[in-house]
């Protein structure tokens, strides 16, 4: 079944010709047919460019040092701009935007040679936790509670339709970007993998912005070593992108295999949060045991700061998209409905092409940056995140990764938490911290709930030491030996 | 001279302060590889950036900030080797990001100071509070269609010097010598053409009047004024406006006013209360700068020398009067003209020639000294004849009217038209001789006492001479046989 195979394996067969990429493409294309209707993983699907693509890779591959993902198929979340293909953001405000440029990214990896097969729906301009928000409808987790086949449940958010996607076999990989737990968070939900690395190492460079000083591209795959793959295309400095860091990337894939003996991983106090459920509690233990096991010591620290993180990102990434989203006015492109005066046009515009979210956001980040509230709020939050970064810069000099949960709950249902925002936003609790203080954090699947769906552990590591956390990420996964797949799935369906 | 506004209550002092912004001379603009030059069709120099489109990222150019760099050096001001760019949020339709990126907290030169020389031959210095750069806004057209408004973002992104003067100007006549000062050493440093009609530099001016003695008084900001005599008309009307209201027992609002000269008025824009909430911040998709102090001391040593110290050298190294000295230097390109024709020369001779007869001539013509019909070679290879006694200081005159006409060199036209000076003393005694025996009244007269009529006689003697006797030597026979 060529939608189960991992990228590292596909890699293998393609390189043998057991199969072509045209037949490795047309499977994924018809597991979207088949199942896109009911997942609404992706916004747009770009087959005859995918087969194009997968053609031209089948021509690479028959000759020598095809690049590393030639002919495998991907999903692209819909936030990344790609030349001559409608980019949305999951916004009406960008409903029929064709960009005429790639971002950086997305470029890297068409670069080495992956084929796309179509743009990933995800909450509206990534800003939500359960794919909710998007102007295209929400997406469905492929996952089901033992004994509910009926209840739809949230895939996480904001990358939900690139974990969908990627966990049903609609695609090997995708991409996805992370403000506040945008690919950990999805990936734990839908029993995946994903990294959000370390700010800086991936350009934002055409890729839409939330809020800039947070926003990070990373992958998303069914293993760890399918992240370390697409990581090492995806990375890389761009001198188009001010905040990307110049240092050279490192080869992740290496770090899989790699012994953790006299490792030392850190278990922060302040990650038991009151009213934790029971079996996320122990999926931790088990994480911490596994990693015992591996050879690593486990060491008990302090990140005092934790409880102020969430506050502090609904300041910061609000107040940094209240700016950014302000181009999106009616007048250069996108969504315009004309108005009597220039304010008029501007006031309809964005009423009509923001969603509630959206909105939301962009009252609190005006609000917090406003003269008179500027010193109480942004300021302030400027100088915790401050001291935030400064907890894990202290907890790495006594360890080397630390290990925490991904998530408070495992997947929850469509309707559930929806009504009150500020539930919503304490989904993304554990995953702020590293958000905030920039450094690179994975979300590794761990178990299954006792109502059978995946939870997530959360390695997170020092800045720019992506291989730690791969290292660590891929020990937990042998251990775990997570082989359950969802129950909505390519070639079950 | 202090300016004094006498008001019914007694006499007002004046307090001004300038921000002007000065666009900067580069190739490409502040945050984008679009060209940063003027003109051209509507919207043909801009990039993705520019235009604000999904995902573009800002850059800052190298050479942006070593522009800002070097005008804070000729400022005499502090370099900030951290500064930091901040995002101002509006909306405007010009404005296609919803922000300008700008240095609001953290600029990139601090304290600073201009001196300039008044009318009367005084001087003061003005201060300067800072030096910051952000980016050009577009520009909207509203007549070109009834219904629509057009924008043209060729602007937008171009790299602005905002340059903040302290409240230290106390008349009309400073703000006029500040701006001319702060143009020229932005010319000479070339980080900005200071052309103000295409609006390449433009200034808001903060006015306010006060009793002597006083604290600050509330100031209206009177922006975008476009030239040099606008400004200080400006000033002139709103000081007075101010005056009145004060006298009337009203109260100024601290508002935004635009200056309108047709009418000679200043208009109320918006008023405090409507003012912008900016929302400023740090812009999240650039670093702080920081900029090397090496960077800035090479930067430093590459300078060109500067209007002040050349003055100064003018006066010391050829000996000429403080005013010729500020005249040639008011532009580089006059200095760097006087120099070659005095080079080697006699430099009085020179200045007198370049401020004298060819500023006349360029003024009569419409002409700017770089395009000059007579080069500095030409003048000097004229000079060289007046020295070597070749012509004398009248026939100059002559050679230089034919110069500006033909465009021949000096030597060709003495030759041409025979204007060599005659020293044969044979031809001299002759013309003299002629001369006495043609005027027996005059030399009875002056041989009787009436010394004034040499002059006379050595004028008669030219006049035979048709202007080509040497000078001296006609003094020298006439006094012989008078």
């Amino acid at each position: 079944m060529l939608t189960e195979l991992t990228i590292a394996s596909a890699q293998g067969g393609l390189k043998r010709r057991d199969f072509s990429a045209v037949e490795l493409t047309q499977a994924h294309l018809a597991a979207i047919e088949a199942l896109n209707g009911r997942l609404n993983a992706f916004i747009t699907i770009t087959a005859e460019r995918a087969l194009d693509a997968a053609r031209r890779a089948d021509a690479v591959l028959a000759g020598q040092d095809a690049p590393a993902l030639t002919g495998i198929p991907l999903g692209i979340k819909d936030l990344f701009c790609t030349d001559g293909v409608r980019t949305t953001a999951a916004s009406r405000m960008l409903e029929d935007f064709v960009p005429p440029y790639e971002s950086t990214v997305t470029a890297n990896l068409l670069r080495d040679g992956a084929v796309f097969v179509g743009k990933t729906n995800l909450d509206e301009f990534a800003m939500g936790s359960a794919n909710i928000t998007s102007a295209f409808g929400a997406v469905e987790n492929p996952w089901k509670r033992t004994g509910e086949p009926d209840t739809v449940l949230v895939p996480g958010g904001s990358s939900g339709g690139s974990a969908a996607a990627v966990a049903a076999g609609l695609a090997m990989g995708a991409t996805g970007t992370d403000t506040g737990g945008s690919i950990r968070q999805p990936a734990a939900y839908c029993g995946i993998a994903g990294i959000k690395p370390t700010y800086g190492r991936c350009s934002r460079w055409g890729t839409i912005a939330f809020a800039s000083s947070l926003d990070q591209a990373g992958p998303m795959a069914r293993t760890v070593e399918d992240c370390a793959i697409l990581l090492q295309s995806m990375a890389g400095f761009d001198v188009r992108d001010s905040t990307s860091v110049d240092v050279p990337v490192p080869e992740y894939r290496a770090a899989c295999g790699r012994s953790l003996k006299g490792m030392k991983v850190g278990i922060p106090a302040e990650y038991r949060v009151a009213g934790m459920p029971a079996e996320i509690e122990a999926a931790w233990e088990q994480g911490i045991a596994w990693l015992r096991d591996a050879g690593c010591e486990i060491v008990n620290v302090s990140l005092p700061h934790t409880k102020y993180g969430l506050a502090t990102y609904y300041i910061v990434a609000p107040a940094e998209c209240s700016s950014n989203l302000a181009r999106y006015d009616g007048v250069r492109f996108g969504r315009r409905v004309p108005g009597e005066s220039l304010d008029a046009l501007y006031e309809a515009t964005r009423r009509e092409g923001f969603g509630p979210e959206v909105r939301r956001r962009i009252l609190m980040g005006t609000y917090v940056l406003s003269a008179g509230y500027y010193d109480a709020y942004y300021l302030r939050a400027q100088k915790v995140r401050h001291l935030i970064r400064r907890d894990f810069e202290e907890a790495f000099r006594m360890v080397d990764v630390l290990l925490t949960p991904t998530a408070p709950s495992p997947a929850f249902a469509q309707g559930e938490k929806m009504d009150d925002p500020v539930q919503m936003y304490l989904n993304d609790v554990f995953t702020v911290p590293a958000s905030m203080a920039g450094v690179p954090a994975m979300s590794v699947p761990a178990g299954l709930s006792g109502s059978g769906l995946p939870l997530g552990l959360q390695v997170i590591g020092r800045s720019f030491d992506e291989e730690t956390v791969i290292a660590a990420g891929s020990a937990i996964e042998r251990a775990a030996s997570f082989a359950h797949r969802p129950a909505l799935r390519a070639e079950v369906a | 001279m202090a300016y004094v506004i006498e008001g019914r209550t007694g006499p007002w002092e004046l307090v001004v302060g300038l921000e002007v912004h000065a666009q900067v001379i580069s190739r490409s603009k502040l945050f984008s590889g679009a060209s940063a030059s003027y003109g051209g069709e509507p919207n043909t120099h801009v990039s993705l950036v520019d235009a604000g489109f999904p995902g573009m990222l800002p850059v800052i150019n190298r050479e942006c900030v070593a522009q800002a760099v070097r005008t804070g050096l000729g400022l005499k001001a502090r370099i900030n080797l951290q500064s930091r760019f901040d995002r101002k949020n509006y909306f405007y339709a010009d404005l296609p990001t919803g922000y300008q990126i700008s240095q609001f907290a953290h600029p990139i030169v601090g304290e600073g100071a201009v001196e300039i020389e008044l009318a009367d031959g005084s001087t003061r210095t003005i201060g300067i509070t800072r030096l910051h750069l952000e980016q050009d806004a577009g520009k909207s057209m509203h007549d070109q269609d009834p219904a629509r408004s057009f924008i043209d973002l060729n602007r937008a992104g171009v790299a602005l010097m905002e340059i903040v003067s302290e409240p230290d100007i106390r008349s009309p006549e400073e703000a006029g010598a500040y701006l001319r000062k702060l143009r020229m050493i932005l010319r000479y440093l070339g980080t900005c053409d200071g052309n103000m009609e295409e609006g390449s530099m433009r200034a808001d001016v903060n006015v306010s009047v006060r009793k002597a003695g006083e604290p600050f008084r509330t100031r209206c900001e009177i922006k975008n004024v476009n030239s040099i005599r606008y400004v200080m008309q400006a000033i002139e009307v709103e000081a007075l406006r101010q005056v009145e209201i004060w006298e009337d027992g009203g109260e100024v609002d601290q508002e935004t006013r635009l200056f309108d000269p047709a009418r000679g008025e200043t208009r109320s824009l918006r008023s405090k209360e409507d003012a912008h909430d900016y929302r400023y911040f740090p812009d999240p998709d650039l670093l702080p700068l920081v900029i090397a102090e090496s960077w800035v001391d090479e930067l430093e040593s590459a300078l060109p020398e500067l209007p002040d110290a050349k003055r100064e050298r003018f006066q010391t190294e050829y000996g000429i009067p403080r005013y010729d000295a500020g005249v040639l230097v008011a532009e580089q390109a006059t200095a760097d003209f006087y120099e070659s024709v005095a080079r080697g020369r006699d430099p009085r001779l020179a200045a007198n020639w370049v401020t004298g007869d060819l500023f006349a001539a360029l003024n009569r013509t419409g002409r700017t000294i770089q395009d000059s019909p007579i080069s500095a070679e030409a003048l000097g290879g004229m000079l060289d004849l007046v020295t070597d006694g070749t012509i004398n200081g009248k026939i100059a005159k002559e050679v230089f009217e034919d110069m500006l006409e033909t465009g021949d060199s000096a030597a060709v036209i003495v030759e041409r038209k025979g204007l060599r000076q005659v020293t044969d003393t044979g031809a001299i005694d002759a013309a003299v001789q002629a001369v006495l025996a043609a005027n027996p009244d005059k030399v009875a007269e002056y041989r009787g006492g009436k010394d004034k009529l040499f002059g006379f006689f050595v004028g008669q003697v030219m006049k035979a001479m048709a202007g080509k006797g040497n000078p001296a030597l006609v003094n020298e026979a006439l006094k012989k046989v008078l």
